[in-house]
């Protein structure tokens, strides 16, 4: 059975491993070797034998071929209506091919089954909304990504992020000293305009939990300073913990099983250890869908929750907002015609979609606010979901995904897009770069320090 | 023939079609599984039945989803076929009074004239679904012969009983092809995707079960379908 030394159907699961793969620029040999690697067709289909019940075989069965999911589908409407972009067309002749054919598929045909689970697909799961028998092919273009990613065939960063994951416990070489250093520098850095601002760390009993993007702390630690602050100015009792602090998953977006069931069992173990009331995580999309809404199941929760109660960040602030543990300066709020991003993972997959607009009523000026069409649960993906942000090899097809979300944005008329989600704040970034709209981006983090009231009590003593 | 056919024949037909049915409820419950689905079923029962039920209700109301509000025409067509194919089956005088002889069943009976309406309406409906087969590059694309079979299969008792209401040709020969195409439908349910007629309203309930319990239908109003 040919492998690769790059590119196999093993997990990263050594220090060395990852530095050697790390270490092939772009991925260019990783590919070289996938294209030769064989498919273990037995293997495949004893997984699907396993693993493919009666949800998702019923679903390829009774699909009444009707089409109705097509116009749901952004790549079908950017690729002007090119049929091979319908959903049901991209689930059947991928997954619904495996097991029509018994597993027994060539490398060309996963090259192809690759190319359309991460550049043809972000699992936004809105073509499950227009199914008229309710069947979500983003449920299973999920699935088959565990699939390929068995078989070796995973985009090279994903399985670089999946082996950081079972290294690192986070989706990059974020170490948990990293993750406390850096905290507290930022908490350091922000100590003279924000008096007595500090960082709890494994705090047993705190009343909140807080976890991160790993990227927060190694791209973006301001990112920390303002949660901490904001914190701070509410008077939260918090605390960070010194491990088991990231939230994301790589290896949800890789379709690596196992380690997914290792990053959150980590992240629960946390909660285990400090018994937090809540959990309150970053404002990030695919992370919460990691921790919150999957990460039960791969735990093997029953329940399917997490062992606290887990928040997203957006959760929090309207919580905070309308306790008045935060107040808005009125003078502050936003005159500029704004807009916001309703993320996939936790708008249509775990029904937030009021609450971001509750934050916008408070933060937003009446009359600057305009809603994208369309919106809430029947949102677009931002174009770079489902990991498709991050994959070198499939950046052209990601740079017209972003389309979409471009021209709503454009039809309202927003200079400022309010992004609460991670990979929908880079896509949105990305549509500046790219096609020039005139527009800036943003978390709530940073729009919020500079419109919240400071309590008399932590004012500076001039 | 007549005798063997609206008599063993009709039974065997309707109990092939109803085990069969039940027997794929009862494979595809059992073969659900909470962790691999990634939904808690059992633990949240309010939250699933509520799901389930917005799942299955806003999908059978005519017009009662976004998808449907989008594809009007579709729609039109769609519930045009349907209303037809079940009411037309059961409540047709003709068939009320075979169902009476041999089962002992009787529901409420369709005038006349509304079962024209209902049967012209599943024909030309269902000839409109085979042009849009054709026709629109999305539907051909994903079109099998099973679709076609599944579809002749469907119409064929509709196109055979209104030979025999207008009384066009031998009487004798389109009642046989009718009760034959009728019970060849009936017999097919199971092993196609008419199988639907049940399937339909389990994978619905899954997904509005997955909605309800898991993706969000417990933190706010419930997804709008």
């Amino acid at each position: 059975m040919p492998e690769g030394t790059l590119c196999n159907k093993n997990p990263i699961q050594t220090q060395e491993a990852l530095k050697t793969l790390l270490s092939d620029t772009r991925g260019k040999k990783y590919y070289e070797e996938m294209k030769s690697i064989e498919v273990d067709s037995r293997l495949l289909w004893d997984t699907i034998n396993k693993t493919f019940h009666s949800r998702m075989r019923t679903w390829l069965e009774i699909c009444a071929h009707c089409g109705l999911c097509a116009d749901s589908c952004f790549f079908y409407r950017i690729h002007n209506r090119d049929p091979k972009q319908v959903p049901a067309y991209k689930i059947q002749s991928s997954l619904g091919e495996i097991i029509r054919r018994k597993g027994n598929v060539d490398n060309k045909f996963m090259w192809m089954a690759m190319e359309t689970a991460w550049a043809k697909c972000t699992c936004c799961n809105r073509c499950g909304l227009y199914c008229p028998h309710g069947i979500d092919m983003g449920v299973m273009f999920s699935y088959l990504r565990g699939l390929l990613y068995q078989q070796g065939f995973v985009p090279w960063e994903l399985k670089i992020g999946a082996g950081m994951h079972r290294l690192y416990h986070a989706q990059m070489d974020v170490t948990d000293e990293d993750f406390v250093e850096t905290f507290k520098w930022m908490a350091e850095e922000y100590q003279e305009d924000y008096p007595g601002l500090s960082i709890p760390i494994d705090n047993v009993g705190a009343d909140i939990m807080y976890t991160v993007n790993a990227r927060e702390v190694k791209h973006y630690p301001e990112a920390l300073a303002e949660a901490a602050i904001l914190f701070h100015l509410a008077g939260e009792n918090w605390t960070i913990p010194s491990s088991g602090w990231e939230q994301t998953s790589l290896a949800m977006f890789a379709g690596d099983w196992e380690a997914c069931k290792m990053q959150v069992e980590h992240v629960y173990a946390a909660m285990e250890r400090l018994r937090p009331k809540r959990m309150v995580g970053t404002e990030c999309g695919h992370a919460h869908r990691a921790t919150v809404v999957e990460g039960p199941y791969w735990a093997g929760r029953k329940d399917g929750k997490p062992p606290v109660e887990s928040l997203h960040y957006v959760e929090w602030v309207a919580e905070a907002l309308r306790t008045g543990k935060l107040k808005i300066d009125p003078s502050k709020r936003i005159k500029e015609r704004i807009t916001l991003q309703d993320s996939c993972n936790y708008v249509r997959n775990h029904g937030l979609k009021e609450i971001t607009r509750e934050i916008i009523g408070y933060i937003v000026e009446p009359g600057y606010f305009v809603d994208m069409a369309p919106n809430r649960d029947h949102n677009y993906c931002c174009g770079g979901g489902g990991g498709l942000n991050g994959i070198g090899i499939f950046r052209e097809q990601r740079n017209k995904a972003l389309i979409t979300k471009r021209d709503q944005i454009i039809k309202t008329g927003a200079t400022l897009v309010l992004a609460p989600c991670h990979n929908c704040w880079d896509a949105i970034r990305d549509i500046e770069k790219e096609y020039r709209i005139g527009i800036r981006w943003s978390f709530l983090k940073s729009l919020l320090i500079d419109m919240v009231e400071i309590p008399e009590h932590l004012k500076l003593n001039e | 023939m007549y005798n063997f056919l609206t008599g063993p024949g009709l039974c065997l037909s309707i109990g092939i079609c109803l085990i069969g049915l039940l027997v794929r409820g009862v494979w595809y419950v059992k073969g659900l599984n909470w962790q691999l689905d990634r939904v808690a079923y059992t633990a949240h029962p309010k939250a699933g039945i509520k799901g389930a039920v917005r799942s299955i209700v806003f999908w059978i109301l005519p017009f009662g989803t976004r998808s449907w509000r989008a594809q009007p025409f579709m729609a039109l067509l769609f519930y045009t076929f349907h209303i037809g194919v079940i009411c037309i089956p059961l409540f047709l005088e003709a068939h009320q009074m075979i169902l009476q002889e041999k089962l002992g069943l009787s529901f409420a009976l369709l005038n006349q004239n509304l079962a024209d309406i209902l049967s012209w309406g599943v024909i030309i409906s269902a000839v409109f679904l085979l042009l849009r087969r054709i026709a629109l590059p999305e539907v051909r694309i994903l079109t099998t012969k099973h679709d076609y079979v599944v579809l002749f299969l469907s119409v064929a008792p509709f196109i055979t009983g209104l030979i025999c209401r207008y009384e066009l040709g031998n009487d004798s020969f389109w009642l046989l092809a009718h009760i034959i195409s009728g019970e060849m439908l009936l017999i097919a349910v199971p092993f196609t995707k008419l199988s639907h007629i049940l399937l339909f309203f389990m994978s619905r309930a899954q997904l509005g079960m997955d909605f309800g319990i898991k993706r969000g239908g417990m933190k706010g109003k419930g997804l709008t379908w």
